[in-house]
């Protein structure tokens, strides 16, 4: 048995480091450490409740909105406002082109240029992936990162600035849009729709979105010039559709609210089978973290940092459903969800690197005709923000999607102060350690089998694996 | 312009720095830095390497094989628990982040602290409750000279660590700091008083703001998405932060204050704790506390209750309002 410790894992937000335990050129077992620790849960205690809304947008700068949406969401439960339609159709706008901006940044910058490597010189995709995905120098960061930034002008028009807007309120928003305004965004929508069906799928999002089996993605493929289909080309060579797998149990909280319930439902997959939500199956496990402390539910949970403990090999606590690992992200929103192209993919082989990839990029094509239909929905005159004072005692939960998966702050207000804060990430799920039980948090299960020769440095396979969760290790253990 | 290599690196911050950074425009990211003459060593969120090949890179410049022209770092330094770093390892290295960042500090021809944390500590040192993480800036701890670096740092070329403060900053504020350097454009003089490029910080946020109307009037805004001016009820510090948000906006047209939300003076040392709520203006006998730095609280006093009493109808009933509901009136005749 050899140890080997991989990282710094870059190109994922954060700071990664793996261990893996190595035989005979395989992965018997990995630990995963999330090494920064800075604290936020603990700094929001005895602050005034609204001031969450200026701190926890910073424990990250990549799903800043998320984070916001989160707590407006946990404070609006503490008050008891609901949001006018105005307010509902801006906290979805604002939120999809935080994810939707992060597919698309995960893909380009973070994900695709491991195939760009000198280890895949002479496959025959090589040539053609490596002048359009090499880091910082391919072409396509030259198309994708000014699309983006004019996608992000959305933020500038509706949330002041991004990262770090303080525009999401519990009642709604504080940034109502004129008639003129409302024209702007659509046409920066129009353009964003544009650039992704040249350049991402080489088709319209409705035929994208509308693929509903394996055989139409095998057929939808051919002669497609798209960025997409290149990736599922390399990634059919690779055989990275049964690579990665977890524990196939997928959770979502649900995804941007409409009139009547989720455009993705919330709920557990799990055994082949959809299950409704129980936000009370939750509990984190600190048995491997450095944390002092022993499992609790989130809503009486605690964040003591104890950096001698024995045991322990990362910052990051154990979320657990049930006593059970699960997974959480685009594909597991889409499994919930009941996206029948994924579904399939799953059942077929198991959660892979190609299923959790595929599914981002299926929600750019699915969302973006949504964000079109909620900005004709506004309504410039009618009511953008309800108003109430918040109660002095009082608890409440935010349970939103992030683009990364599913994200919960669990709030107690007393004598009109926080006393308790805390939070559960995405990643938190994907990159727990093990549990008590010694059970293997998601992405350490989806390592494990995984070859990882000598040679490669990092290991080739375990960057894709690791990178197709797209974590964020800043949210991890804020 | 010779070209400048430039090594990227990440602590106890948040990435939004980073991710900033990705909306610069006109032209974008990569084309700016190129234009600068800029080459990127290593960019955690940019470059291909990574694990033991990022470490190398790493090694070369604390070793001296490798020139370091520019060192950035996001995210403040984690001193903690009690001095030991131990709240951020390198990952891969077993060794404090912090040990790295002064190490290779000392080999950089030019330091900058990219954002408020890297800055001055910023929002990683807040917290009123609970043991200290031991988040400090670079070359200051929040407004106090000293941080990581004793206040006497120089980097090679001979400046202190350049603050390009702001939470996030602003891709302009980089960009052009970056561009400053390798035209040899950025001297002790062209740094204020806490070090930021004075370029963006000899400007205060009010300056351009959309209220400046309601300001003049003291016609002020009582919720979140009311139009008025914010500083008497809503805590916006733009009277008295010093960057340039409303003239250089940000994502194309906005600025927190076009975002209807207060400004926090995030460019400021110390803007994570201010003291008090947020989103409150602190006042002594209703009148605010926090007033324009450079304006005597006695006339300020009296301007505003002659501005308050002359405030046109349309100025007032638009303050409290989410939309105009006051339009300016169409003159009947057509001189002008
Ligand atoms: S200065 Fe603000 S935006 Fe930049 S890393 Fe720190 S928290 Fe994030
Ligand atoms: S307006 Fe104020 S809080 Fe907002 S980015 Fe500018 S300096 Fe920071």
């Amino acid at each position: 048995m050899t140890t080997r410790l991989v990282g710094p894992f870059n190109r994922v937000e954060g700071d990664l480091e793996v261990r893996l335990e190595t035989e005979g050129g395989q992965v018997k077992a990995a630990y995963v450490n999330s090494p920064l620790y800075r604290g936020f849960e603990p700094m929001l205690s005895g602050k005034a409740p609204g001031d969450a809304l200026v701190i926890v947008p910073r424990i990250c700068g990549i799903c800043s909105v998320a984070q916001s949406a989160a707590s407006a969401s946990a404070l609006r439960a503490l008050s008891g406002l609901a949001l006018p339609d105005n307010g509902r159709l801006a906290h979805n706008l604002v939120s999809a082109c935080e994810n939707l901006a992060d597919h698309l940044s995960h893909f380009y910058l973070f994900f695709m240029p491991d195939f760009a490597r000198d280890g895949y010189t002479g496959r025959p995709w090589f040539e053609r992936v490596a002048k359009r995905f090499k880091a910082s120098s391919g072409s396509a960061t030259a198309d994708v990162l000014p699309a983006r930034a004019e996608f992000m002008h959305l933020m500038g028009l509706m949330a002041g600035k991004w990262p770090h807007t303080l525009s999401l309120q519990p009642g709604g928003t504080a940034r109502p849009l004129e008639q003129a305004e409302c024209l702007q965004l659509t046409a920066l929508l129009r353009a964003f729709r544009r650039f992704l069906e040249r350049h991402v799928f080489d088709d319209s999002l409705e035929s994208v979105g509308g693929l509903a089996s394996l055989s139409d993605l095998a057929a939808w493929r051919q002669n497609r010039h798209g960025d997409l289909a290149l990736f599922l080309e390399a990634a059919e060579d690779l055989g990275l559709d049964r690579i990665g797998r977890a524990t196939d149990v997928f959770l979502s909280y649900g995804a941007y609210e409409e009139a009547h319930g989720h455009l993705f439902a919330s709920g557990l997959w799990r055994a082949a089978q959809g299950h409704p939500l129980e936000p009370d199956a939750i509990v984190e496990d600190l048995s491997h973290a450095w944390l002092a402390g022993d499992t609790s539910s989130p809503a009486q949970g605690q964040t003591l940092p104890l950096a001698d403990k024995p045991e322990a090999y990362t910052w990051c606590k154990a979320p657990r459903y049930n006593g059970g690992v699960a997974e959480t992200g685009a594909l597991a929103r889409q499994m919930v969800a009941g996206h029948p192209l994924i579904r399939e993919l799953v059942k077929t082989h198991g959660g892979s690197v190609t299923a959790r990839v595929l599914a981002r990029l299926l929600e750019l094509a699915l969302v973006l005709p949504r964000m079109e239909a909620w900005a004709r929905q506004l309504e410039p005159k009618a009511p953008w923000c309800h108003h109430g004072d918040l109660p002095d005692d009082a608890s409440g939960t935010g349970l939103v999607e992030a683009a990364r998966g599913s994200l919960g702050h669990w709030l107690t207000v007393k004598h009109g102060r926080i006393a308790n804060y805390q939070i559960i990430a995405p990643t938190t799920w994907n990159f727990s350690p093990r549990d008590e039980q010694g059970t293997p948090g998601a992405l350490e299960q989806a390592l494990a089998g995984l070859p990882a020769p000598e040679a490669e440095e990092p290991p080739l396979l375990v960057q894709h694996v690791v990178r197709s969760f797209d974590p964020c290790m800043v949210c991890t253990v804020h | 312009m010779p070209e400048l290599n430039l090594l990227w690196l990440q602590s106890g911050g948040c990435g939004g720095c980073t991710l900033s950074l990705l909306n610069a425009e006109q032209p974008a990211l990569m084309d700016r830095l190129a234009d600068a003459s800029i080459r990127l060593l290593w960019h955690p969120s940019l470059s291909e390497a990574s694990g033991n090949e990022a470490l190398e890179i790493l090694r070369a410049c604390a070793e001296g094989r490798q020139r370091l022209d520019i060192l950035c770092l996001e995210g403040s330094v984690m001193t903690g628990p009690s001095g030991t770093g131990r709240f951020h390892m390198l990952a891969g290295t077993g060794r404090p982040m912090m040990a790295w960042v002064e190490e290779l500090a000392a080999k950089a021809a030019h330091v900058l602290a990219v954002g408020t944390c890297a800055a001055y500590g910023g929002i990683t040192s807040a917290g009123i409750t609970g043991p200290s993480v031991g988040a400090t800036g670079l070359q200051f701890h929040g407004e106090h000279p000293g941080g990581l670096l004793p206040a006497s740092f120089r980097a090679g070329a001979g400046l202190p660590v350049v603050n390009v403060a702001g939470c996030p900053t602003h891709p302009g504020w980089v960009l052009d700091t970056l561009l400053a350097l390798s035209m040899r454009r950025l001297t002790e003089d062209d740094l204020d008083a806490l070090h930021r490029p004075r370029f963006y910080a000899d400007h205060l946020v009010h300056h351009g703001c959309p209220r400046n109307e309601f300001y003049e009037f003291k016609a002020s805004a009582e919720k979140a998405s009311d139009l008025g001016c914010m500083m008497e009820n809503m805590g916006c510090k733009g009277t008295q932060a010093h960057a340039d948000c409303n003239t250089r906006l940000w994502n194309g047209s906005g600025s927190c204050l076009r975002g209807g939300y207060a400004c926090i003076s995030c460019t400021e040392p110390r803007f994570e704790e201010p003291g008090h709520p947020f989103t409150e203006t602190p006042k002594v006998a209703g009148i605010p506390i926090g007033l324009p730095s450079d304006m005597p609280k006695a006339w300020f006093v009296a301007l505003a209750a002659l501005s308050k009493s002359a405030t046109p109808k349309r100025v007032r009933e638009n303050a409290t309002s989410d939309h105009v509901v006051v339009t300016p009136a169409v003159k009947k005749t057509g001189l002008k």
